[in-house]
Formats: C-alpha cells, structure tokens, sequence
C-alpha cells in the first residue's frame, strides 16, 4: 500500500491544478502500484480544490486500463472535502460513460 | 495591421471592434484610439500584446491620446512589446485593482502566476479560487495545445462599479480548428468552436472520455463557471466568435448552441485563440452548485442506466 499526499507533491499549495504534477504521480506510483495490485491512497488533506484537468490526469488512466471496478478498489481517496469529492466523483462517472460509449461503438 | 480602440470594448458589445480590425500586412502594426477616453476590457489589450509580439518593435506604431496612454503603459502593454514611451505615469501597487499583461511560456511560470497574482487580484478566497481555475484551465490549454511560441498573453482586470474582474487570454498558435482537427470532422472554425466547448471532446482522440492527460472538459468548465454567475464569456479563434450572453436560467447544456448565445463566422481571422470572461462578484454562485450543475450535464448525455462505480473516500 502506498500513500501519496497531494499537497506536498504539488509545492505545498492548496490548489491542485497542475496536470504536469498529476501526470508525473500517475506514472511514477499510481501505475506501478496498480500494475503489483496494490492499493494506492491518494490523500487530499490540505487541499481546498482540484481542477477537473488536475484529477483527470490521475486518475482517467487507471480506470481506462484496468476498469473501473479494479482501478476504484485499489485508488482510495483520502480527507477530501466536499469540493474535492465532487470532482473526483465527476471524472470518475465521464469515465465510465465514456468506457461504456468506446465499448458501444467498438 | 491595424486595430483602432474604440472608446468603449467590452464583452457585451465587442463584435464591431473586432471586425474593425485589419490584418493585412502581418509585418506591421498601428494601433490608434478613440481621441477620448477609451476603456476596454483586457481581452483588448491582451490581443493588441499578442500580435505585438510577433511584430518587430521597430514595425509597431502606438497612438493614443495622453490617459489611455497611460493606461496602456500601467497595463505593461509597451514593456511586453519592447517599446519605449513618452508618457510618464506614476506607479500605485496594482493590489486589488489589476494584472498588468503577463506572458506565460510553461508550466512554471503559470504555477507561480496561479499562486502570487491571483490573490494579489483578489482577497476573498473562494473568488480568488474561481480566477485561479479559470487561468489554471485557459493557460494550460495554451501551454498544451496552441503550439504557440510566444506562450499565453494575459491579463485581468477589477472594475469596482460593476464590481467584475474581467479576464482576457490570448495566443497566436495553431488556433483550435487545427486542434480539434486532429482527432475530429471540424469543416469550419465555428464547428471547432462548438466542438471544443462540447464535454468530453479534446483535440487529442477521437474516443470518448478523452486521454490520460485531456479529458476534454476544459472550456465546458469554464463556459459553465460564465453562464452559472450570469456572466459573459468570448471565444474567438479562426473566423468564428461565441458569445456566452448573460442568462437567468443555472441550466447548463453540454451543447454551446443550446445555451444563450450569438455567433459570427465572419470575423477577421485571429491566428489563434482568443478568450473573455466577466466574473461578476457579487453574484458569484458557490462552487458547489456549480459542480453539481457540471454533474447533471454529463448526466443528461448518458446513453446507459449502469449504475456507478463509486470512488472510495476514506
């Protein structure tokens, strides 16, 4: 199990925006943590909000190679407040209409 | 080129400004104004800075009357472009009041502007919040996908009757029909335009729900965060101008031509994209019910009743 706080791997900010940022931490330790299927938690604690681009880049990969079932029993989200939740809860439901429409039209 | 700064350019009545402008003779540029007092909203002056920059300074010719002028010289316009000028201001700190022109080339430079200007703009937290996404999201498109090499031209500005902070960004890249054209059937710039602001529609794939680093929802955002707050938002690239135009209603339509607005495909073309938005303070919704609104869009598109996975918050 690995945990990965958000606010110190963003420069001690309160805002979670930069997508560079998110793209490193998903390469680097989401992805090799899912691929062992180990569990990662992804800890907000600190973070007021979070850009959709910002999450998106976290997490889209994750339930896009290994569907949504797995990717959400293994990616945890901790102390998020409410604002943080709803946008993680905004990606995490596009992506999967979006796998359902991609399977659809395959 | 030739543009001429009407006495009043904002938002709500930019369109004759910007079919007045002439862009024959990229190699040169001459701005004039109104002989009186002209107030504009940054979108102009970000627009006058990123064409500027792709002229040489020797080729650029500025004239304005004495207080525009100076207003021009306070908003950073002839620093950014190299330019000297005869008229002598006195600085004030712009706390509160504005973000003189700024260019941002990566991703760096528009973290640092994210953190150190945008509270300078604004103290109240939770609207500085709403101008740090709205930056946040504009300038990475730009950083992304513009392939421009002079970056993102931006700036803000506080007006304190109407009690707005009107914000302008603005490049000279590949503009968003060469963009959304690589992954979509995009004939016009106005088809790019509606395209672009579509959710879940990106530049980068033809599959829904975007790549692992575009999920395509950037513009749907920030045209929602406008039409929440009642505000107007511009996007002109190409040939083609959307008007977000102020709206009673907080439905959000995950088409742009849904939604209350004006077009024009007739525009001189802008070699690159241009963006406007008015945040209105006083009437600045909260974040949440923004994003609820955001949820129920994405929700009236869905084609399935799966139920959701749900994400885990421990």
């Amino acid at each position: 199990m690995k945990e990965i706080e958000i606010f110190e791997r963003i420069g001690k900010k309160d805002f979670a925006e930069n997508k560079d940022v998110g793209k490193e931490i998903r390469l680097k330790e989401i992805m090799p943590e899912l691929e062992n299927g180990r569990v990662v938690i992804l800890n907000f604690e600190k973070i007021d909000r979070a850009s959709q681009s910002f999450i998106h880049s976290l997490i889209s990969d994750p339930i896009r190679k290994y569907g949504p079932n797995k990717a959400l029993d293994l990616v945890l989200f901790k102390s998020c407040n409410e604002r943080v939740k709803s946008i993680i809860t905004i990606v995490v439901e596009y992506m999967q209409d979006a796998l359902n429409k991609n399977q659809d039209e395959n | 080129m030739k543009i001429f700064i009407p006495n009043s350019a904002f938002l709500g009545n930019i369109d004759p400004f910007i079919r007045s402008f002439d862009i024959s003779n990229t190699s040169a540029l001459e701005i004039t104004s109104n002989p009186n007092w002209v107030s504009v909203h940054p979108m102009v002056l970000a627009m006058i800075a990123a064409l500027g920059l792709n002229v040489k300074p020797e080729n650029i010719r500025i004239s304005l009357e004495s207080k525009s002028g100076a207003y021009a010289v306070r908003m950073g316009l002839y620093k950014m472009l190299g330019l000297s000028c005869d008229v002598k201001i006195t600085e004030h700190a712009p706390e509160g009041r504005f973000i003189p022109l700024q260019q941002i080339k990566n991703s760096a430079e528009l973290d640092n502007f994210i953190s150190e200007m945008i509270p300078i703009l604004h103290k109240d937290k939770e609207q500085a919040s709403t101008i740090g996404y709205i930056i946040s999201e504009l300038g990475r498109n730009v950083l992304e996908h513009a392939q421009a090499p002079n970056g993102a031209i931006l700036c803000a500005q506080r007006y304190e009757k109407s009690n707005t902070i009107r914000i302008g960004i603005a490049d000279t890249g590949i503009g968003i029909k060469k963009t959304i054209s690589q992954s979509h059937y995009a004939p016009t710039d106005l088809a790019a335009l509606r395209l672009a602001l579509w959710p879940g529609i990106t530049g980068t794939t033809s599959k829904a729900g975007g790549t692992e680093q575009n999920g395509g929802a950037g513009l749907f955002f920030i045209k929602s965060i406008a039409q929440v707050n009642k505000d107007f938002f511009v996007i002109y690239s190409g040939k083609a101008l959307y008007k977000l135009l102020t709206n009673k209603t907080m439905t959000l339509h995950a088409d742009p031509f849904d939604d209350r607005h004006s077009l024009s495909e007739e525009m001189p073309h802008w070699p690159g994209t241009l963006v406007g938005i008015d945040i209105s303070l006083d009437q600045t919704r909260e974040y949440d019910a923004l994003l609820a609104a955001i949820r129920k869009t994405y929700f009236s598109l869905r084609k399935t009743t799966t139920p959701y996975k749900r994400p885990r918050f421990i």
